[in-house]
């Protein structure tokens, strides 16, 4: 793999709507704190939250983004961002996602993508992935305390692939 | 006796290549079926009953993907696979002219 050209978490994460404690085990609240979030950090427009919050919900219904180990990636694709745009929640009493491994999810990483550039949703979802696949990179997520420490976490693992 | 091995080369050809829905019905064919899979794209290989796994591969549409089975029924599974991702198209749509 050609690290070199891996989209960073830098480049698509919004560290200013990182909720280090979603507060909520509840699915459908979780999704509305971390859009409500991207939108306060003026990541999506005007106008725009409600619907998109609807529109993470309705993709959840289609099929669960839980892929188990404790994590879940919701998305959707969405015209009211010109470039994929993210953020992560974590929570300690764990959420109901209806994981594929029926596990509670602990760690949330929100994506919206733009309509037109399929290209780089993929690219985030392949940066994630490398990383949420590591045992090691689950648990440090997992631990983190504050939005100081989600942020430097994701900062290292853009300095270092293996982590 | 050796284990059966098949082996193809795929191509993704619906617009918004392998996202999770795709990776998803992938896994779930690669599930069916009693074998060791793995899929490669350029240097990384991946195991294809591993739906984490499968989302790292992050194949755009044009991306051609090695598969490759182990086990009695690989010849099948490798046929199911290349039908879901070139004749399916995961039932999604082609690029745009």
């Amino acid at each position: 793999m050609n690290l070199g050209d891996m989209m960073k978490f830098s480049d698509f994460i919004c560290f200013d709507a990182v909720i280090p404690d979603l507060g909520s085990s509840d699915r459908d609240s979780v999704i509305s704190k971390l859009v409500s979030a991207l939108d306060e950090a003026g990541k999506l427009g005007e106008g725009n939250c409600k619907k998109i919050t609807k529109a993470v919900i309705d993709r959840e219904m289609e099929a669960s983004t839980g892929m188990g180990k404790g994590i879940a990636v919701p998305h959707v694709k969405h015209k009211a961002v010109k470039d994929v745009i993210g953020t992560v929640g974590l929570c300690g009493v764990g959420i109901d996602f209806s994981a594929l491994d029926k596990q509670p999810v602990y760690s949330v990483i929100l994506l919206i993508s733009p309509v037109d550039f399929p290209d780089r949703h993929l690219q985030a979802m392949e940066k994630i992935f490398t990383h949420i696949q590591q045992e090691k990179f689950r648990k440090f997520l997992r631990q983190c305390q504050n939005a100081e420490q989600i942020e430097d976490l994701l900062k290292e693992a853009d300095e270092d692939p293996s982590l | 006796m050796d284990t059966p091995v098949c082996e193809t080369e795929v191509e993704i050809k619906n617009a918004d290549g392998l996202h999770m829905r795709p990776a998803m019905q992938f896994v779930d064919i690669a599930n069916r079926f009693d074998c060791s899979i793995t899929v490669s794209s350029g240097e990384t290989t991946v195991d294809g009953r591993s739906i984490m796994e499968m989302s790292m591969l992050a194949a755009t549409v044009g991306t051609k993907l090695k598969i490759k089975a182990e086990g009695d029924d690989a010849e099948q599974l490798i046929e199911a696979l290349r039908e879901l991702v070139e004749e399916k198209m995961f039932g999604e749509p082609p690029p745009k002219k």
